[in-house]
Order: C-alpha cells, then sequence, then structure tokens
C-alpha cells in the first residue's frame, strides 16, 4: 500500500492540468467535480498509505520511495524521492482531509464567481505542492513544494485581482515570504555544504552519530537559517505581517492556505528537522521565545479587531506561535499534535465566518452583524463548537493540545514561558466569543437589505462544517494525556525526545508528574475566565468595551492599529528600500548598469548584423572561407606547438 | 596484409544497413508500380517506416558486444550503436513530418524516402567505421543523398540554388578530407584506425610535419560536415532553400554522423596526441558558438535563424570534442539525442504552420500562435526552452553534461564562454516565444490539416524533450555503457 | 630518380590548382572541374604512397575514390542541369538569391 504514495501527489497535478488546460470549455459543475475527485482519490490513497503505515511495527515505520535520479554528475546528486513516516504521513492525511473538505465547501461558496475553473486549477495545484512539500525526502524537493505553495498562496491572495487591495496584499505575502525563503535557501545551502548530501535520511543521521557536541556552531547557523524561512511561511514575529493581509483572498482559500495547511509548514519543517534543533539550544530558545512573544502579541492585536476574518488571522498567527513554542521547548509532539487540531477547528472558523459572510452578500464587519443565530442556525452551531475548541474548553479538540503545550512549556521551559502561553490563552478565549457574540448574539445591526438576502449556506457549504465540527468536538482524544495516540505513533520520529531531554533538570520532570491534573484544570478556569468576561462585555453589558476604549483611549488605538507595526515597517524598510532603490536605479542602474548592459547588447546586436555580410551567398566566398579557415589550422599546428 | 583474412567477413554485423538498404530498393520498386497505379503511393512512407523498424530491432538485438569485421574494417560496438539507433530515430522522425509536406508540394517521389534510407545508410557507416576508408565512403553516400535531397523541389529556383552551394562546396570540401586521409595514410602506413594510433604511440608522437598537415585537413573536411566556423557558410543557406523536412534531417542528421566520425577518428586514432589537436578545436569551439549565436539574433527567417541556431549547437558539441574525456564522449551521445527531438520537434511545427506556396518562415508569422493555436505554441515554446537550455528540458541537462566534462578536463575558461552563449542564446529563442503569445497575429492562420503522422512526430519530440529533461540518468547511464568499449 | 618526394610534390601543385580554379572560375561546371583536378591530385598521392609504403591500401582507395567521384558527378550535373532549366545559366555569381 506504501508504493501508491506517488499517487496522492499525482492525482491532484492532473485535476490542475485538466482544469488550467480545459477548464474554460468544460462544464461548471465539471470543473467542481475533477477538483474534488482529484482530492478525494488523494485523500481515500492517503487513507490507505497511513493504514499500511500503521501495520508496520513502530520502529519500520520508515517508508522511501525512490522517484528518480534527475542529475548525477562527480559529488553533486539531484534525486527525488518521497518519504512516508508517521510524521509525513499525518500531514498528508490532513492536508488532503481537510483540503478535501474545503475543496467542497468551494463549489458552493465560488459558484457566482468568473474564475471558477480558474480557481480550482490553483487550488488542486495547491494541493500538489503542499503534498511536495510534506512528502518530499530531501531538503531541495521540500524547498520546491515551499515555493510552489508560495506560489499557489500568491495567486489565490490576489485571485481578485482587479481590487488592489487583493492585488497589493498578494504582491506583499510574496515579497515577505521571499525574505524568509532567502533563509531557508542560504540553509539548505549550508547543509549541503556541511554534510555533502540534502537527503533527509542521511543529513539526520550524519547530524546525530557525525559527532556534532551540542551548540555546535554551524549547526545553530543552519537551523537559525532554515527558523528565518519557517518565520515567513508561518507568519511569526518579525515576518508576520503578510498574513491578515492575506485575508483578500476567497475565504476557503484563508481556511484552506492560510489557517489549516500552508501556514503551518515551518512547524512542519521544524519537526522534520528537529534532530539538528535538539543540536542547538541556543536555536530552541530562540523559536521558544519568539513562539511565546507571537502568541501573545498576535493574540493582543486580535482583542480588538472588528473585521470578521482579521481576528481569524491573528488568532492563527498566535496559534501558530503556540506550535513553534512547543517545538523551541522540545515537545515537537504536542507542536505537531496542536498542528492538526488546529487544522480541523481553524478551517471550521473560517469556512464558517466564509459562510457568515455569504449570509451576509460580502459583509466582513462584525459592527454589522448580531443576531445571526436563529437565521443561520447550522453556520451557528458549527461555529460554536469551533470556538469551544479554540477556547480550550475540555473535551473539545483545542483544549487537549493547547493544555499539553502549556505543561510542557511549564515543564520544559520555564515559568515566564508558561505565564505567556497562559495569557494569551486568556486572551483567545475572549475575542473568539467576542467574536461569536458580536456576530450571533444581540440586536442585530444588520443592513436592511443584506437582511432580506440573509440565507443559511447551501448542503455543500454546511456538510463541511459538520465534518469539521465533529472533527473539533473528537480530534483531541488522539492526544489525551498520559494515553496519547499521537505521542506514540510520532515517537520513531522524534527519537527518545518527543517529550524533549533538554529539560533544565530531571526533577522538574518527576515534579511534573503528579501535575497534570492540576494543570488542566488551571487552563479550563483561564478559559472559563476569558469566556467569562467576554460575556459580561458583549452580551450583558453592550455599552461597556466603548466605555473602556475611552478610557483607555492609547492602550486601544495601539492594539487597534496592531501597534503600529505596518507603518513602523513602512517607515524603516520599505521606504528607505524603496528610496534606496529609487537612487540606485536612477544613479547605479540608469546610468551605469544599464549604460553597459544596452551597450553590450547593442554590441553584440551590431556584430551580428557585421556577421550576417559575411554570407554573401556567393560559393566562391564561401569556399573561400574554408580555404582561409584551412590555413589558419595549419598555421596553428605548426606555430602552436 | 592481403593474407586472406575472409573468415572475418560478418555479414550479421551490417545486417541493419543491409535491411536499410533492402526497403531502399523496395520504396524504388514499389514506387515504380504506383506510377502504373497498382498500389498507392501513400505506403511508401509506411514501408520506409518498417524498414527503420527493424533495422532499430536489429541495432537493438546486437548490444553489448564489441565486434570487429570485414577486414577489420567495420566495428559494431555500443558507440556506434547508440549512434545508429540516433540515425534511424532521426530518419524515422523525419519521414513522419515528411508525409504531408512532399504531398502538399508536388514532389511526392518514391526517390524521397529511399534517399533519406540510404544517407541514413551513410551516417552508419560513418559510425561504424573502424578505418578511413570506410569513414569516407560513409561521408558520401550520406552527403551525395542529401544533395538530392536539398534540390529535391526541382522546380524552385531557391531549392536548386542551395543543392548547387552545399553540393560545390561539400564536394570541395571532401577534396581536403580525402587529402588528409591520403597525408595520414602516407605517413603512418595505415588506414585502420588502431593502426594508425598503434604507428604513432609508437613514434612517441606526431614527429612528422605531414602527418599533422594530414591532420588538420581532416578537421577541415570534418569540420564542413558538422557546420564549424570558418566552414559553416553553406549552413544557412542550405537550410533556408531545403524543402523543411530535408533541413530538420540534415540539421540534425549529418551533424550527428558528422560528430560520431570525428570523435572515433580524433579519440581513437589521434587519441594519444591529443595536445596537437586540442588548441585547434577549442579555438573553433569558441568561433562556432560565439558566432552561431551573435549572427542568429539579427535573423528574421525562423529557418535561418534555427541554421545558425544549430551552427552554435555544433559548437558546444565541439567542446566535448575538446574535453577529449569519457564524460565528453556520452554528453555528446546524450546531447545529440536531446537535439534530434527539440530540433526535428521545431521544424514540424514549421511545417505544419506552413502552407503551399506560402512558407511562413518569417519570424513575425509566429505573433499570436498562443492564442489561435495554443497547443502547437506550448510545443514550440518548449522546444525553444530546450535549445536555450532552460530546465527541466532536455536541451538543459544536455550542456550540464557538456559544460561539466568541460571543466573535468580543466577548461574552465571554456565552459564560462560557452556559458556566456548560452544566455546570447536565449535571446533569440525566447524572442519566438514572446512574439508567439504577446504580440498580436499579423496574419490569419488558416485552419489547420495536421496528419496523424505529424500529431505521432511532434507527441514524439515533446515526449522525448521532457523525459531527457526529467528523467535523463537513465539514457545517461547507457550513453556511459556506449564510450566503455571505443578504445 | 624520381623520388616520392617527386609524386607529392606534383599531387600538391594540382591540388592547389585545382582550389584556386574553385575560387576563380564562375562556370558551375569548371569550378566541378576543378574539384575532380583536387581529388585526382589526392589519388595521385595515394597511389605513390601505396607504390611506396608497398601496400595494397592505397591503391584500394583510389578506386573507391573514382567510383564515389563519378556517382557524385553524375548527382552534380543532374543538379546543375535542374538550375539550368530554371535559370537559363550556369553561372554561379548569378547564384545569390539566399545571403545575410
Amino acid at each position: 500500500m506504501l508504493n501508491l504514495v506517488g499517487l496522492i501527489l499525482l492525482f491532484p497535478l492532473i485535476g490542475a492540468a485538466i482544469n488550467g488546460l480545459l477548464g474554460k470549455r468544460l462544464k461548471k459543475d465539471t470543473v467542481g467535480y475533477i477538483a474534488c475527485g482529484a482530492i478525494g482519490l488523494s485523500f481515500f490513497i492517503a487513507i490507505l498509505v497511513f493504514c499500511g503505515l500503521v501495520l508496520l511495527p513502530p520502529e519500520a515505520r520508515l517508508f522511501e520511495k525512490q522517484l528518480f535520479n534527475w542529475i548525477e554528475s562527480g559529488s553533486f546528486k539531484a534525486a527525488a524521492g518521497l518519504q512516508v513516516d508517521p510524521l509525513s504521513s499525518l500531514m498528508i492525511l490532513v492536508v488532503t482531509g481537510v483540503g478535501f473538505l474545503i475543496h467542497i465547501y468551494s463549489i458552493g461558496y465560488m459558484h457566482e464567481d468568473k474564475g471558477y475553473h480558474r480557481y480550482f486549477c490553483y487550488l488542486n495545484l495547491f494541493t500538489f505542492s503542499m503534498l511536495l512539500l510534506v512528502l518530499g525526502n530531501n531538503f531541495l524537493l521540500m524547498f520546491i513544494g515551499w515555493e510552489a505553495v508560495g506560489l499557489c498562496s500568491y495567486l489565490l491572495i490576489g485571485f481578485w485581482f482587479e481590487k488592489k487591495s487583493a492585488s497589493d496584499a498578494a504582491k506583499k505575502a510574496f515579497i515577505v515570504n521571499r525574505v524568509g525563503d532567502f533563509g531557508f535557501a542560504l540553509g539548505i545551502m549550508l547543509i549541503f555544504l556541511t554534510f555533502h548530501t540534502i537527503d533527509f535520511t542521511e543529513v539526520f543521521h550524519a547530524a546525530s552519530e557525525g559527532g556534532f557536541a551540542v551548540g555546535n556552531f554551524t549547526i545553530t547557523i543552519i537551523t537559525l537559517l532554515l527558523f528565518m524561512g519557517a518565520t515567513g511561511k508561518s507568519a511569526q514575529i518579525p515576518l508576520y505581517t503578510w498574513l491578515p493581509d492575506a485575508m483578500e483572498g476567497p475565504t476557503p482559500v484563508s481556511a484552506l492556505i492560510h489557517a489549516a495547511t500552508m501556514v503551518t509548514a515551518g512547524v512542519y519543517m521544524i519537526a522534520r528537522c528537529n534532530v539538528l534543533y535538539m543540536l542547538s539550544p541556543f536555536t530552541m530558545t530562540v523559536v521558544a521565545g519568539i513562539g511565546a512573544v507571537t502568541a501573545l502579541f498576535a493574540a493582543s492585536i486580535g482583542l480588538v479587531q472588528n473585521d470578521i476574518k482579521r481576528v481569524l488571522a491573528y488568532s492563527t498567527i498566535s496559534q501558530l506561535g503556540y506550535m513553534f513554542l512547543a517545538c523551541g521547548v522540545g515537545a515537537f509532539s504536542a507542536g505537531v499534535f496542536h498542528l492538526m487540531t488546529h487544522a480541523f477547528f481553524k478551517a471550521l472558523l473560517f469556512l464558517g465566518s466564509g459562510s457568515v459572510i455569504h449570509a451576509l452578500s460580502g459583509e466582513q464587519d462584525m459592527r454589522k452583524m448580531g443576531g445571526l443565530k436563529q437565521h443561520i442556525p447550522v453556520t451557528y452551531k458549527t461555529f460554536l463548537i469551533g470556538t469551544v475548541a479554540i477556547a480550550g474548553i475540555p473535551p473539545f479538540a483545542g483544549f487537549f493540545s493547547k493544555d499539553e503545550i502549556l505543561l510542557e512549556s511549564l515543564v520544559h521551559g520555564n515559568f515566564v514561558y508558561w505565564s505567556i502561553a497562559a495569557l494569551a490563552a486568556f486572551f483567545t478565549a475572549f475575542y473568539m466569543f467576542r467574536l461569536l457574540f458580536m456576530t450571533f448574539h444581540g440586536k442585530s445591526r444588520v443592513d436592511h437589505h443584506v437582511m432580506e438576502h440573509l440565507h443559511e449556506s447551501p448542503k455543500n457549504m454546511t456538510m463541511p462544517l459538520m465534518i469539521l465540527a465533529g472533527l473539533s468536538f473528537c480530534g483531541g482524544f488522539l492526544g489525551l494525556p498520559g494515553a496519547s495516540a499521537i505521542d506514540s505513533f510520532l515517537s520513531p520520529v522524534f527519537g527518545g525526545h518527543g517529550h524533549a531531554e533538554i529539560s533544565m533538570s530531571g526533577a522538574a520532570v518527576h515534579q511534573s508528574e503528579g501535575h497534570p491534573y492540576l494543570m488542566m484544570v488551571i487552563s479550563t478556569a483561564i478559559a472559563v475566565a476569558g469566556i467569562g468576561l467576554a460575556y459580561q462585555m458583549y452580551v450583558k453589558k453592550p455599552e461597556l468595551p466603548q466605555k473602556l476604549a475611552g478610557q483607555y483611549r492609547l492602550i486601544y488605538k495601539i492594539l487597534l492599529n496592531k501597534y503600529y507595526i505596518d507603518e513602523i515597517y513602512n517607515a524603516l524598510f520599505v521606504n528607505s528600500v524603496k528610496k534606496g532603490s529609487l537612487l540606485l536605479w536612477k544613479r547605479v542602474d540608469a546610468m551605469m548598469i544599464d549604460g553597459s548592459v544596452n551597450g553590450v547588447a547593442r554590441l553584440v546586436g551590431w556584430f551580428g548584423n557585421i556577421l550576417r555580410y559575411l554570407q554573401t551567398g556567393y560559393v566562391r566566398n564561401y569556399a573561400f572561407y574554408i580555404v582561409l579557415g584551412c590555413i589558419f589550422i595549419m598555421a596553428l599546428a605548426a606555430f602552436g606547438r | 596484409m592481403i593474407n586472406a583474412s575472409i573468415m572475418t567477413f560478418n555479414i550479421l554485423n551490417i545486417l541493419p544497413i543491409l535491411v536499410l538498404a533492402g526497403f531502399g530498393m523496395i520504396v524504388l520498386v514499389t514506387d515504380v508500380l504506383s506510377s502504373r497505379k497498382w498500389v498507392n503511393r501513400n505506403i511508401l512512407a509506411y514501408i520506409s517506416l518498417i524498414g527503420i523498424i527493424i533495422a532499430a530491432v536489429l541495432t537493438r538485438s546486437s548490444t553489448g558486444t564489441t565486434l570487429f569485421s570485414f577486414n577489420e574494417s567495420f566495428v559494431t560496438d555500443n558507440y556506434s550503436l547508440f549512434f545508429n539507433f540516433i540515425f534511424l530515430l532521426c530518419a524515422g522522425l523525419t519521414i513522419l513530418i515528411s508525409h504531408n509536406y512532399i504531398k502538399r508540394e508536388d514532389i511526392n517521389y518514391g526517390e524521397y524516402y529511399a534517399l533519406i534510407l540510404f544517407s541514413t545508410i551513410g551516417m552508419m557507416l560513418m559510425a561504424s567505421g573502424a578505418d578511413l576508408l570506410n569513414i569516407y565512403i560513409g561521408l558520401e553516400v550520406m552527403s551525395i543523398s542529401i544533395y538530392i535531397l536539398t534540390g529535391f523541389k526541382r522546380s524552385k529556383l531557391i531549392s536548386n540554388e542551395a543543392s548547387l552551394k552545399y553540393f560545390l562546396l561539400g564536394a570541395f570540401a571532401t577534396g581536403f578530407l580525402l587529402y588528409g586521409i591520403s597525408l595520414t595514410y602516407g605517413t603512418t602506413g595505415a588506414i585502420n584506425l588502431k593502426q594508425i594510433a598503434s604507428f604513432i604511440a609508437e613514434k612517441g608522437g606526431m614527429s612528422d610535419p605531414l602527418m599533422v598537415i594530414g591532420m588538420g585537413l581532416l578537421i577541415v573536411g570534418l569540420g564542413f560536415k558538422v557546420a564549424s566556423v570558418p566552414f559553416h557558410a553553406w549552413v544557412p543557406d542550405v537550410y533556408e532553400g531545403a524543402p523543411t523536412p530535408v533541413t530538420a534531417f540534415m540539421s540534425v542528421g549529418p551533424k550527428a554522423a558528422g560528430f560520431a566520425a570525428f570523435l572515433r577518428i580524433f579519440l581513437t586514432a589521434f587519441g594519444s596526441s591529443h595536445l596537437e589537436w586540442q588548441k585547434i578545436i577549442y579555438i573553433l569551439a569558441i568561433l562556432t558558438m560565439t558566432l552561431g549565436n551573435v549572427s542568429a539574433l539579427s535573423q528574421t527567417n525562423i529557418k535561418r535563424m534555427l541554421a545558425y541556431s544549430s551552427i552554435a549547437h555544433a559548437g558546444y558539441l565541439l567542446i566535448a570534442l575538446v574535453s577529449a574525456n569519457d564524460m565528453g564522449v556520452s554528453a555528446t551521445l546524450f546531447y545529440v539525442l536531446a537535439y534530434i527531438f527539440m530540433n526535428i520537434g521545431a521544424f514540424a511545427i514549421i511545417i505544419v504552420l506552413s502552407r503551399k506556396g506560402d512558407e511562413c518562415i518569417q519570424i513575425n508569422d509566429y505573433a499570436g500562435l498562443g492564442f489561435k493555436h495554443p497547443l502547437l505554441a506550448i510545443a514550440m515554446t518548449l522546444f525553444m526552452l530546450s535549445m536555450a537550455g532552460v530546465p527541466p528540458m532536455a536541451g538543459f541537462v544536455g550542456k550540464f553534461y557538456i559544460f561539466s566534462a568541460a571543466i573535468k578536463s580543466g577548461y574552465i575558461g571554456l565552459a564560462i564562454i560557452a556559458v556566456i552563449n548560452s544566455v546570447i542564446s536565449v535571446y533569440y529563442y525566447l524572442r519566438i516565444t514572446v512574439i508567439m503569445y504577446m504580440k498580436e497575429p499579423a496574419r490569419e492562420f488558416v485552419p489547420l490539416t495536421i496528419s496523424p503522422l505529424m500529431v505521432a512526430a511532434i507527441v514524439i519530440s515533446v515526449v522525448g524533450t521532457l523525459q531527457l529533461g526529467i528523467f535523463p540518468s537513465k539514457v545517461m547511464e547507457i550513453a556511459q555503457r556506449s564510450i566503455l568499449m571505443m578504445r | 630518380m624520381i623520388t616520392i618526394t617527386h609524386y607529392l610534390v606534383l599531387s600538391a601543385i594540382l591540388f592547389t590548382l585545382g582550389v584556386i580554379g574553385v575560387l576563380i572560375r564562375r562556370n558551375a561546371i569548371v569550378i566541378f572541374m576543378c574539384v575532380e583536378l583536387m581529388l585526382n591530385a589526392v589519388n595521385l598521392s595515394f597511389v605513390a604512397f601505396a607504390h611506396y609504403l608497398n601496400s595494397m591500401q592505397g591503391q584500394l582507395f583510389v578506386f573507391f575514390t573514382m567510383t564515389v567521384a563519378a556517382a557524385e558527378a553524375a548527382v552534380g550535373l543532374a543538379i546543375i542541369v535542374a538550375l539550368f532549366r530554371n535559370k537559363e545559366t550556369v553561372n554561379i555569381d548569378d547564384m545569390n538569391i539566399m545571403k545575410w
């Protein structure tokens, strides 16, 4: 069954090719069936592969399928192969499974759009690229997938490219990601220089057996460069700014790419390279620190945003921060677990918000919503489950994964990490319920015209919502504390250190053993507190937020304007780069470089024109060239000795 | 020498050649029958294709062994078999793209197919020749057939002129080649390549100036066939004037055959004194690449542009010869194979778009093709990108191997010049792509009439170009095995 | 005493005459005859070498060269005739439709 793994990649590619080449001539329904069918088949094969892997004994759960050697020349070898292990098999399940649901949802959501086939072509292409990223067995293949998902993300953010804001957002995403990718590419080169291979298995084997001391300088640099790539793709400080803007894309895209799958690529990459990261405590600290700060920072911005999708975007950044925090303290399996549950409930929330937006004919501002509970009951119920899950109320999925991260950050990290994470969890519960209350509860603030068209979404949109709601409800049971199926499943990938051994002291481990249940109570209490506050402010006393905003005008303004980070970046980087590049363009480029390049081009062209006239068309001239050449060769042979 | 070693007269070794010759005769006879309306003339193409396929199967079946026959004048080794396979492929593709063309242009004579088969025989003789006599005869059989093919449009002045130019200059260059053979024979006392090599090795190098002159004259003669500067001047004119399928054929087949002979003579016979000829070929390689690419920039006729581009490609292949190592030889094999697909593919598209009396060969005629016939435009783009050496096409991998071979032999400067040249070449290859997609059509495209044979040719070319670009290692392995038996 | 050198010098002179003829003559048929002169100059050297080396291969080569030259002559004259039918001249200076 494992041999089928190539098919997982093939189906979305075929789907993209058919829709891309022939989509214009096909009927809309056919386009949708092809796209969904491709992903569906791919999902089916992914399940088969997963089962095939589970049937193997845990130690043997690594399957590599060598596809082909592309170029081999001397020591340089570029091969392509796919790798199935617990980590990648879990990822392909999430990518194809959630992707399949979102494809189905998209049929309803995008039905009126002109670019229907274009949309599905991109979406299939994205799935292919993401699967390539996940399944590749070397850094180069991963990088190709990495770039390809970036490209698809760019195309889909700018899907409605007639809107200036959309094309600007697409450009921003692309450029910010380039910064991260630059680091990633450098990291890969450094890996090749250090290990003379880019194959995952070989690199990690060399790293663990090759006598690299913990804290090795080269490894630290490599891991930092790779992490730089991760901050770009996974929207961490300082490269997170593109993600909120990316919400300009169609909502299912936000759900699939900018919540469930692509943005988690950074987490996946770090988990994949856990061997390298474990060798560099410094990088681990950086990862954990940036993760924790991002989690809190983004959550605090989320507190006051009014655009429903932007709240979710900041929430995504914040949740990704949690995953990095988990990786940074060495709890890779906790990070991956949260990645999975997050994929379920965040996809659900985005699709739910899409359903709301769909119902309100495109309105995204929560101040113009309210009281939608009765009008769109299915959306409301599923959305509620998603909100509860992300807030961390047991026994929903988010509770277990978040609780595990909180626990690990205390046990293997320190109290600072824990308190930041706990505060962020409080914020999360608050802003998510604020969103829920503002949207579905209270008095309706909806425009009259919009009110008339208010309707529940069609079946093909609500079905995925219900399935995702089910997953958000029960997905957490895979990682029950103490008997975590996911931990033991992933443990071959993370060696012994699924739960970090770089812990501060053995005592901490022992000490914590009595704590899990206490910790659960605490984190539940935090979540309940957040929900309670939100209830107070947005249901009981709706005028309170206004008053608070007036009282703490400064803090409110800072938060509302997202700490002015975009403005600061603009002033610091964008403008100075613009000015500098203007200077470079006017002075250096236009005068010197263009001058010389055009000069060379003109010279070559001129030369070509001269040479043409050698071609006189006369046989005698041609024969003369031959004789000249003959004499030339003789001279060279005689005197060149 | 006359010790009657008749036992080495092994007819099985030349079976593919005999088969091709037989089928050539059958085509001629069938043609006579068809002029009496006894058979349909359309089957001639299929008869030739069957002959080619049988020859290819026979070629395939004799791989793996090195056999000398006919008094050690004919050799069957993996090297010659690989080249024979290349020639057969080239001839097969040419017949596929010719079928409709020659009917349309009213030159549907059976001789056309017979001549293609006969010139293929010549090429195979060149690749398998173990002495200079065999190589010379192969070269002449190939050339004479192609002289006629070039002038096959008898009523067209342009075709006559191209044919006459090619014939006069070809015969002229043959004179030099023959003189070179004569001097080599006189100074070494042998025409067998291995005997020449052992004579030179005994003498410890090329002591005799006459021998060096002979070698130089050989370079002139072979340089003419592979279109190396300054023996290239016939190429643009002849390519332009010849019927387009013939242009496709002769831009690939004779060139490959020329390189097959070039490599075998210089690496086998003169292999021990490679320093003598490497510097000459070095300079020729630079001149050939540069002049080919730079001249191609200012062309407006696509056939002439491809002619200059084929000169440039000959330059790249000369680099492999200069490298004079095993990798260079296998890179040549790979590159020639890749070149067949992309070049014949490009010419196939030119033929598809041309009409009777309207060749449609100005580059501007291709404006807007991308909107009107997207699939053709995609195929053309693919071939152009491959020739420009953009990954993951076949051309990129071929160039990669050739440049690696040069670097391996220490010719880093040459590799750098070659890279600069391929950058220049990107300009004129991409210009066609840009015109196809970014310009409004300047003319009406008539509805296409595309025969199944033509479709097959284009599909084979596209698949070949991609296959060699994405999965090159398999073919490269075969190419690498093809050189081991050479020395 | 006539040595090998004499033959070789004569053959070189004939060859050069042929080359010069190709370069300066205008009539396509005469040019072709000059090419034939070159080939025969080579034949002369082949025979001389064969005699001097006491080997058969040179003489063998000459037979093949003559056969090939005959075939070439047939094809060449046919090409010239075809051209003459269309253009009514065999002056190669009139033949440059294709250039640049």
